[in-house]
């Protein structure tokens, strides 16, 4: 399925881990990122887009977090696939996060293989990448290596921090952590901890991962291996989470892909088939094995409750930042009721809160899709945000 | 709720002061001092709470409708899809100087439990509601033997979402039940207008066709 004639050139491999094409901070060994596995680890690479200005006064930028699989182009053509960004329609002239105004910025995560420290970069002690040797990395960790970019940019205090999923992990820790430097916080189709069921789908795709002999207990790119065929599947099936049954009926039914009838065999008959088989493919091309071994684990880890004394709201007691949170109702993954769960926090600790559910039949990816009333809050929101941060008005 | 019951508005709360705003939004909004911080329960399209901004008020709201919170939302308002009746628990004692109900209590099912959140999460609490003791609903029920239905309250009792209506006379009987003190009360005629303070409450009761109290917790 995901077989074919790769290249397994190592430099070709690591190349967009190691040199990509976004501009890196390069973090001398002597400022190590302080991990919650209780390793300081050195040294630090961060790789980041930015769209948009900064304001004299600096008070204009927007960090937006990226998704499990996302990256940092969020508006531009993505280097590998040549596919437009992964947030077009909320990012860019005259969008919701508006370019024109705002001075966005968007960095890898740590553990990610977009140019940011993960296990597919390569490890300067022996020359190789990092593979299983990479620390354990948390949410926290990654809004810790997100600050120090900061710091190096010069930008003291966010006006917002906003994104999707795990990006919205992102936006509440960064909340809980500097709630002196956010502004607002945007966390949509996020959740205050990652529940048992999907801790149990991303364990699922891990073990898919490690089940591929090709995978070669991490070290495929010192064995001049690559387990796509056991990403691919764990990509299927966090795709079916990502969707939902009647979006999924929708776009595909019980139709045949290519076909009048069905062939009696072990076929992409279904159109439903096909596509999945089309996710898992395309993904391999631009995602690294391990990498998603890591971010699955962050994402895992995640637990405000228990990392804040056993409540969500201790995470945000006393903090000045305002909050919009939004779900959308055919997420099943992250439904509305973990929003829910962090309004609770939220308001119990007298935080400033929105809080919106938008009807939708497209399920957890609705976030990353068109869909007009998520604009207009995000829009709205952040207008509003805006007038008491005192930014100019457009 | 609101945005559902906006229809069904009484004269009184239709009437609009010479800031355009709705006299009983004005007259809850005159029981605020400027700069607290105020929860308003049933918010519906964020009248109140923008109102209450232009006063120099730190406004929340929670609204049961998912039109009418998206509606704030996207005007700035800090506003969160909620239901009285289940998320006011959720709330920090002593979290707001003022909870507001306008135009909210008579559409919840426990309006006790509801009122008795209000005194445990603000200094004071707000409530208007339509007074179910004016003559023109008791005339209704006494000789035409029906529900109240008037162009004002246009629901068919079998659908209408306003589930506990009380009189005024009702609603003191409840603050001495849950031990809110009365520190406030106006009631407004037919026509918006605000009625004289010394009238008796039988007259309040009798003739006010809207009521707004202002309360705290006793002692």
């Amino acid at each position: 399925m995901a077989d074919g004639s790769a290249t397994l050139d190592l430099a070709d491999r690591t190349r967009e881990a190691d040199s990509p094409h976004s501009p890196v901070v390069r973090f001398a060994a002597h400022k190590p990122l302080r991990l919650d596995a209780g390793v300081d680890f050195a040294p630090l690479q961060i790789a980041y887009q930015t769209y948009g200005t900064l304001n004299a006064a600096r008070t204009n930028a927007i960090l937006v977090c990226h998704a499990l699989t996302g990256d940092q182009h969020v508006v531009n053509d993505h280097p590998v696939t040549g596919k437009p960004g992964w947030w077009e329609t909320m990012v860019g002239p005259g969008r919701p996060i508006d370019t024109e105004r705002y001075f966005v910025i968007c960095p890898n995560v740590v553990g990610g293989c977009m140019g940011s420290s993960g296990p597919a970069s390569t490890n300067p002690a022996t020359g190789m990448p990092w593979g299983l040797d990479f620390p354990v990395i948390t949410v926290r960790d990654m809004v810790r290596a997100q600050a120090m970019l900061l710091d190096h940019l010069g930008i003291d205090s966010l006006f917002a921090v906003a994104g999707g999923s795990m990006g919205g992990m992102q936006a509440l820790q960064w909340a809980a952590s500097y709630p002196h430097r956010v502004f607002a916080s945007l966390p949509i189709a996020a959740a205050t901890r990652h529940s048992a069921q999907n801790i149990a789908f991303h364990e699922v795709g891990r073990q898919a991962v490690m089940a591929d002999p090709d995978w070669r207990g991490g070290r495929y790119f010192a064995e001049g291996t690559n387990p796509r065929r056991g990403l691919a599947v764990a990509r299927m099936g966090a795709h079916i989470t990502y969707l939902s049954d009647a979006a999924l009926h929708r776009k595909f039914g019980r139709r045949f892909q290519d076909r009048d009838n069905p062939t009696f065999s072990f076929d992409a008959d279904f159109q439903v088939e096909s596509y999945l088989r089309h996710q898992g493919i395309t993904f391999v091309e631009r995602f690294d094995a391990n990498s998603y071994l890591y971010l699955t684990r962050a994402m895992d880890y995640f637990d405000l409750a228990g990392d804040y004394d056993g409540a969500v709201a201790n995470a945000f007691r006393g903090a000045p930042t305002r909050f919009c949170v939004i779900s959308f109702t055919s997420d099943w993954l992250f439904p509305t009721s973990e929003s829910r769960a962090i309004v609770h926090g939220l308001n119990a600790a007298g935080a400033r809160v929105s809080f919106a559910e938008i009807t939708t039949d497209k399920g957890h990816d609705a976030f990353l899709l068109d869909e007009p009333e998520l604009f207009a809050i995000v829009r709205g929101f952040l207008e509003g945000a805006a007038k008491a941060r005192g930014l100019p008005a457009r | 709720m609101l945005s559902r019951l906006k229809y069904d508005l009484t004269m009184a709360e239709a009437a609009r002061g010479p800031g355009g705003s709705r006299v009983d939004l004005l007259v809850v909004a005159d029981m605020v001092e400027r700069g607290a911080r105020v929860l308003d329960v049933g918010c519906g399209d964020g009248e109140l709470l923008r109102l209450l901004e232009t006063r120099g008020v730190d406004g929340r709201g929670i609204e049961l409708s998912r039109e009418g919170v998206n509606e704030c939302v996207a005007k700035g308002l800090a506003v969160v899809q909620g239901d009285a009746d289940t998320d006011l628990e959720d709330y920090p004692d002593d979290g707001f100087d003022f909870v507001i109900l306008s135009q909210t209590l008579q559409a919840t099912r426990r309006p006790r439990v509801v009122l008795e959140h209000m005194l445990r999460i603000g200094r004071h609490g707000i409530v208007s509601f339509p007074n179910f003791g004016h003559w023109r609903i008791r005339l209704q029920i006494a000789l035409g033997g029906h529900m109240p239905h008037t162009d004002n309250l246009p629901y068919a009792w079998y659908e209408t979402p306003n589930i506990h209506f009380c009189s005024i006379k009702d609603f003191r009987q409840l603050c001495h039940a849950v031990g809110a003190k009365m520190e406030q009360a106006v009631a407004l005629n037919a026509w918006g207008g605000r009625m004289r303070l010394k009238m008796p409450w039988w007259f309040w009761n009798l003739f006010g066709e809207q009521a707004v109290f202002l309360l705290s917790r006793q002692g």
